[in-house]
């Protein structure tokens, strides 16, 4: 028989099983699970941009900044930036290997071919992560380093947000990154439960709603902070 | 009623193919597809030319023989219904059909429609069975199965083999196929001795066959003759994940022994 | 030619297992020397294989489709009979091989039909523990349902997939074997020679469809699996592929075919719509528990049913069958409603039709009962007619459905040509003139996992076999006679199909020796028969050539055979001057119409030996002797 095996991580017997599809569909599911549970922290941290500044006359947010480049010395964030890192890298690998090997599955295409069941969401997965990918370059240079800021302070981070996004053009690609993630989150949530096999017939709506509200919340949460800065909202 | 096909016709595996239209005038809507077909190629082979070639047995959508995407749906528009259960009515009077065979590189084309579905009993060949000889077998009652388990075990095997989730995924992923026949064995008391090597094994030899990966797009459920459910999908992951951490160590020992 | 059953002595109970004391036996180490060649993978075909690789034996298995999971096994809905008597209802091996004698109207042998029924419980055990997911109870335990008029329920079923069930659980034990490398499969090979070394069957010539190659293979022992040759009607409940190929060919080479006119017509199939017409689809006879049958009592009735009175009604299985009514045997009611199409009653565009009216039964037990029942059903009818079974009565017609007749073969399921073995629905065995619902997926398992892998060891014991190569004469002679035959289909050149011929053929083989068969009907089919042949081999028309797949091809090749087994019924049917289940000779019936056997004179299996082309068959009979149980006359009245 001809098996084009196409063999991706390793093919020594004691990992092969890492390079089975399900393996890596694993591997993204994981991943994407940390990404998401830091989308949903990052945005709670972020929304404090609406608070006014505290007592000591130092905004909420810068506060909240402070405290985590502070704890554990300094050490924590980059534990978790180490651990960010890595879960995209190993996202991203899986996301690669997987959509490699499902383009050389149909080497010859269909004249014509309707949808039935697949969503916008699922059928787009594989250009609205690489959006959420750019859309994390711009923004690390945009607000962590500042290259791309009008006006970046160090530390000053409800003074970078407010005057970062109330610029049209920054504002405007945040608006739009953050429907690319929401999207992405849509399908992602419920395809992670199928591949983590948490599915029930009896709770497939319960899936979808999941997927839904949740994806909802981070696109709603996050979105409102631009507009705010555009609108001028944003207590300065 | 009138229609008019666009068909893809190829000669061989190895020739290139290309669409050819024809024009079918007599079509009665009581006809099925394939008896539509039939008088197509009737006229084909008077006039001398080379009838469309296109698998079929039972002609009642239990074989699975028949393999065709209709207007960009395997098996064509109607829900739950083969190509040979397909009735003319279910298309407009002048209608213009598009015919193309399953594509997937793990389903090279034999001739026009027909395609090479051995991979699926490899697939089989790799665990999707229990171990038991002939003669070896306790009595039928001594292992009671419980009724919701039997039906669900019935609706997984309810599977025709046809491809044609293959045909619709995306991705050309045959997670569908091979997670009905894990999934009927493993609700079964006969399948548990087997379960872990036989979805550790039948996944290996569905990734070395070439099928895409399963983005959990759900086009195969729709396209599903027997509406086999995503839940086994679901099921088959489960047990897999189970299955490599259980016996990681021995994966690689059960696989080659199941493969040999 | 001489036909010896080899019937074991001793009592009906103890025969099977003091022969199989009897039978030599090939010692394990020396099972892996041994080839078989199984031809067919269906139910019959694939426990076969599977079972005699699990025993060591080198098997290479041949099928047409492109898997062998798609045998026409895959079809079969009602479900398969076993002595289990789970329902402790009274049932027993003996009742249930009384049962199955006397439906097979006293022309079948006690002794085999008694090891069928023995063994039938077996079969349940084995494809329950291969994951066969039967029908339950909410105990856990096995459900039953009574079938095709039984009086005890001892059907086993799976949903309406019974057949597919059954065939998955053989072609997965098949399957393993080819995984291990114990057997070696050849999908999309058609046999189309039998080769035979001095009077031995030492192997087959194929056909790769795919690439065209004619290949021989050779083995120490031959298995013909190759299922019914029902599609001689053109128009049946077949599978389009069935065909009766290999059994012609094995015919040729001086196998006895035995009673070739013992065809089954299954009452509830849905009607012809039209001459483009390719297959019928069967209906669960189990409809009839509910349904009411009935025509318009006037001719040329064209009214819609629902308009028709009720005293302008003829129920007629009702009026004749009073105590049986709708639920009389398979064979009267598909003649009842030959009778009333002919009389000009008949219903639907085609008048080739009965209603099959549910109003009463909705009427007095509710539509979601109905709906419960039978609601997949309706909806597979509706698929197929458009017409909604609900509101409007449906409409039925008989089908040819089934081929008792087949391959003579004796207690070792071994036939004439020594070597050659046929199991399954292609040997005549155990259904005598009629088949009971749910009796041939039973013989087709009983035949491959219990009792060919034991009686083959005793041919390979005991058989002196000289080695044969691919370059021995007699293969290539085979090899040259398959080459000639496609070349000559091929360049005949004529400007008919053969669907066209096949469609001819068919519509001749049921008027004439269908529901119901005279001498003059016959006589005049064995007219017409021969000049149709001769039309075949002048005017045929085959598109391309024998290198690739070639679907006209192959079509061609069967139905040139069908011609010539067609041609074999008529003359069978002929000569048995009796009526006896399927076979209804109009002269010899009692006064209300109920087939009338003639013990005297018939009481035997007619088995014919091929003489040559020109020559007519020789029709050598083997007498059935009944030690066991006594000849009654059916009676349904
Ligand atoms: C619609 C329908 C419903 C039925 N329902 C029931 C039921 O409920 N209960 C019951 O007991 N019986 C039922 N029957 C009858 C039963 O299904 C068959 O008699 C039985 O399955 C025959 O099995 P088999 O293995 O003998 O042959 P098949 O299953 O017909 O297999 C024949 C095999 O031979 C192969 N073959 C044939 N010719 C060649 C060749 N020349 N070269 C290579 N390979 C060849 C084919 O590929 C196939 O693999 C039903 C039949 C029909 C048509
Ligand atoms: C409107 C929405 C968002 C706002 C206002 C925002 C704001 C910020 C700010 C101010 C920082 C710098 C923190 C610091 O340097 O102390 C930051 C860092 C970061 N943001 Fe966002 N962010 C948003 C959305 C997102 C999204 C959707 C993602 C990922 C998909 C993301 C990923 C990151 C990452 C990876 C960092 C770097 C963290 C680190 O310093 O290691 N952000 N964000
Ligand atoms: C913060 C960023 C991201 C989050 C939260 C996220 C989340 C997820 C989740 C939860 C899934 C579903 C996994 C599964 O199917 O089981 C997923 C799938 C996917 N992700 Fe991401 N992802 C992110 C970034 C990216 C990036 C940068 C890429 C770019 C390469 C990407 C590509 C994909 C693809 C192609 C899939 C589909 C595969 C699948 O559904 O299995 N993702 N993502
Ligand atoms: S899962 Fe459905 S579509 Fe796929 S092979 Fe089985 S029956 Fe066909
Ligand atoms: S369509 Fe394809 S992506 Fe998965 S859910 Fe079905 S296999
Ligand atoms: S021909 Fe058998 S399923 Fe369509």
């Amino acid at each position: 028989m001809e098996a084009p095996a196409r063999v991706t991580l390793t093919s020594t017997r004691i990992f092969r099983p890492l390079a089975s599809t399900i393996a890596l569909k694993v591997v993204m599911a994981v991943t994407g699970l940390v990404l998401f549970g830091f989308v949903i922290g990052h945005m709670i941290g972020n929304l404090q941009v609406y608070l006014p500044r505290g007592a000591d006359g130092v905004w909420a947010l810068d506060a909240y900044g402070k405290f985590l480049h502070e704890i554990g010395h300094g050490g924590a964030i980059w534990i978790a930036r180490a651990g960010l890192l890595a879960a995209l890298a190993m996202h991203i690998a899986a996301a690669w290997t997987l959509t490699r090997r499902s383009l050389d599955a149909r080497p010859v295409g269909y004249r014509q071919w309707k949808a039935k069941q697949s969503t916008y969401a699922s059928r787009t997965m594989r250009i609205s992560g690489p959006l959420i990918f750019l859309f994390v370059v711009y923004h690390l240079l945009h607000l962590t380093i500042g290259s791309v800021h009008p006006d970046y302070i160090q530390l000053g981070v409800h003074h970078n947000v407010t005057t970062g996004l109330a610029q049209p053009l920054a504002g405007g690609v945040y608006v739009i990154a953050m429907l690319g993630l929401g999207i992405h989150l849509y399908h992602g949530i419920w395809s992670l439960m199928q591949t983590l096999g948490l599915a029930h017939p009896r709770h497939e709506r319960l899936r979808r709603a999941i997927a839904a509200v949740s994806s909802a919340l981070v696109v709603l949460g996050n979105v409102s902070i631009p507009i705010a800065a555009l609108c001028g909202w944003l207590p300065v | 009623m009138k229609i008019k096909l666009n068909v893809w016709r190829q000669r061989s595996r190895a020739e290139a193919g290309s669409f050819e239209s024809y024009a079918a005038d007599d079509v009665s809507e009581d006809m099925s597809f394939l008896e539509m077909l039939d008088v197509v190629n009737e006229r084909l082979t008077t006039e001398g030319k080379d009838p469309i070639a296109f698998d079929h047995d039972c002609r009642e959508g239990i074989c699975g023989s028949c393999s065709i995407v209709i207007d960009g749906r395997p098996h064509g528009p109607k829900d739950r219904t083969t190509a040979c259960q397909l009735h003319m009515r279910s298309f407009p009077d002048g209608a213009e059909i598009t015919l193309e065979p399953w594509r997937a590189g793990a389903f090279p084309i034999v001739k026009d429609l027909v395609v090479d579905r051995s991979a699926f009993d490899r697939i089989i060949q790799a665990g999707g069975f229990v171990s038991v000889p002939t003669g070896s077998a306790v009595d039928g009652n001594a292992l009671p199965i419980e009724k919701e388990n039997a039906d669900l075990a019935m609706d997984a095997a309810a599977c025709i083999g046809c491809g044609a989730c293959v045909a619709a995924c995306p991705n050309a992923s045959a997670m569908l196929f091979t997670s009905a026949k894990i999934s009927q064995l493993a609700l079964l008391p006969q399948g548990q001795p087997e379960r872990w090597r036989r979805v550790l094994s039948m996944v290996e030899t569905m990734d070395e066959e070439g099928f895409g990966s399963c983005t959990n797009h759900g086009e195969c459920m729709a396209a599903c003759p027997k509406s086999i459910s995503l839940d086994n999908i679901a099921r088959m992951n489960r047990d897999w994940m189970r299955a490599a951490l259980r016996s990681g160590r021995r994966a690689g020992s059960t696989t080659e022994s199941a493969a040999d | 030619m001489k036909l010896d059953p080899t019937i074991p002595a001793g009592p009906l109970e103890t025969k099977w297992d003091r022969h199989q004391l009897e039978m030599k036996l090939v010692s394990p180490a020396n099972k892996r020397k041994y080839r078989v060649i199984v031809v067919g993978t269906g139910l019959a075909g694939a426990s076969a294989a599977a079972t005699m690789a699990e025993s060591g034996y080198q098997v290479s298995a041949y099928c047409f489709q492109d898997s062998p999971r798609r045998a026409h096994s895959i079809a079969a809905q009602g479900g398969i009979n076993a002595a289990k008597n789970y329902q402790n209802d009274g049932d027993s091996v003996y009742r249930l091989f009384y049962d199955t004698i006397k439906g097979g109207d006293f022309r079948a042998r006690e002794a085999n039909v008694y090891r069928l029924a023995q063994t039938s419980m077996k079969i349940i055990d084995q494809c329950v523990a291969q994951g066969v997911p039967f029908a339950r109870e909410y105990g856990g335990v096995l459900a039953n349902r009574s079938f095709g008029g039984a009086q005890v329920s001892r059907t086993f079923y799976a949903r309406g997939q019974t057949g597919q069930q059954l065939l998955l659980g053989a072609y997965s034990a098949l399957q393993r074997m080819v995984g291990l490398g114990r057997v070696r499969m050849f999908a999309r090979h058609e046999m189309l020679e039998l080769i035979v070394v001095n009077g031995v069957a030492r192997g087959i010539v194929t056909r790769d469809l795919v690439s065209g190659e004619v290949r021989s293979h050779v083995a120490d022992a031959v298995v013909l699996a190759t299922g019914g040759y029902g599609n001689v009607f053109y128009l049946s409940t077949n599978a389009k592929g069935c065909n009766t190929t290999a059994n012609w060919r094995a015919y040729k080479h001086g196998a006895a075919f035995a009673n070739p006119c013992f065809t089954q017509i299954h009452p509830t199939c849905i009607p012809v719509s039209g001459d483009y017409q390719s297959k019928l689809t069967l209906m669960s006879e189990s409809l009839r528990n509910d349904g009411r049958i009935w025509v318009p009592k006037q001719q040329g009735d064209k009214r819609q049913p629902q308009t028709i009175p009720e005293d302008e009604r003829d129920y007629y299985l009702e009026r004749k069958y009073p105590s049986y009514g709708n639920l009389a045997p398979r064979d009267i009611a598909s003649r009842a409603a030959k009778e009333a199409c002919d009389s000009g009653r008949g219903v639907g565009r085609t008048g080739l039709g009965v209603y099959l009216d549910f109003a009463s039964a909705i009427e007095r037990l509710g539509e979601p009962v109905i709906r419960e029942r039978y609601g997949n059903l309706f909806e597979m009818y509706e698929r197929i007619t458009a017409e909604n079974p609900y509101t409007t009565p449906m409409r039925i017609f008989p089908a040819t459905h089934y081929t008792m007749g087949g391959l003579w073969v004796d207690y070792n399921l071994m036939s004439t040509i020594p070597g050659l073995h046929v199991i399954g629905e292609a040997n005549f065995s155990d259904h005598g003139a009629n088949r009971l619902g749910a009796s041939a997926l039973m013989q087709g398992l009983a035949d491959g996992y219990f009792i060919l892998p034991h009686t083959i060891g005793h041919w390979l014991a005991t058989a002196k076999l000289e080695d044969v190569t691919t370059d021995h004469p007699a293969v290539k002679a085979a090899e040259a006679a398959v080459a000639a035959r496609t070349q000559r289909l091929l360049s005949i050149g004529g400007k008919r199909t053969a669907a066209s011929f096949h469609r001819e053929l068919g519509q001749i083989i049921w008027d004439e020796c269908g529901l119901a068969r005279n001498a003059s009907g016959l006589k005049s089919a064995l007219e017409r028969l021969p000049k149709l042949r001769e039309e075949f081999w002048h005017d045929l028309n085959v598109p391309g050539d024998g290198a690739g797949l070639n679907q006209s091809l192959e079509r061609a090749g069967r139905v040139a055979d069908f011609l010539e087994l067609g041609e074999l019924m008529c003359l069978d049917a002929l000569k048995r001057e009796e009526s006896c289940g399927g076979h209804f000779r109009v002269e010899h019936q009692t006064e209300d119409g109920e087939a009338l056997r003639d013990d005297e004179r018939f009481c035997h299996v007619a088995a014919w030996e091929y003489a040559g082309d020109d020559r007519d068959p020789i029709r050598h009979t083997e007498p059935l002797r009944f030690d066991f149980v006594n000849l009654a006359q059916r009676s349904y009245k």
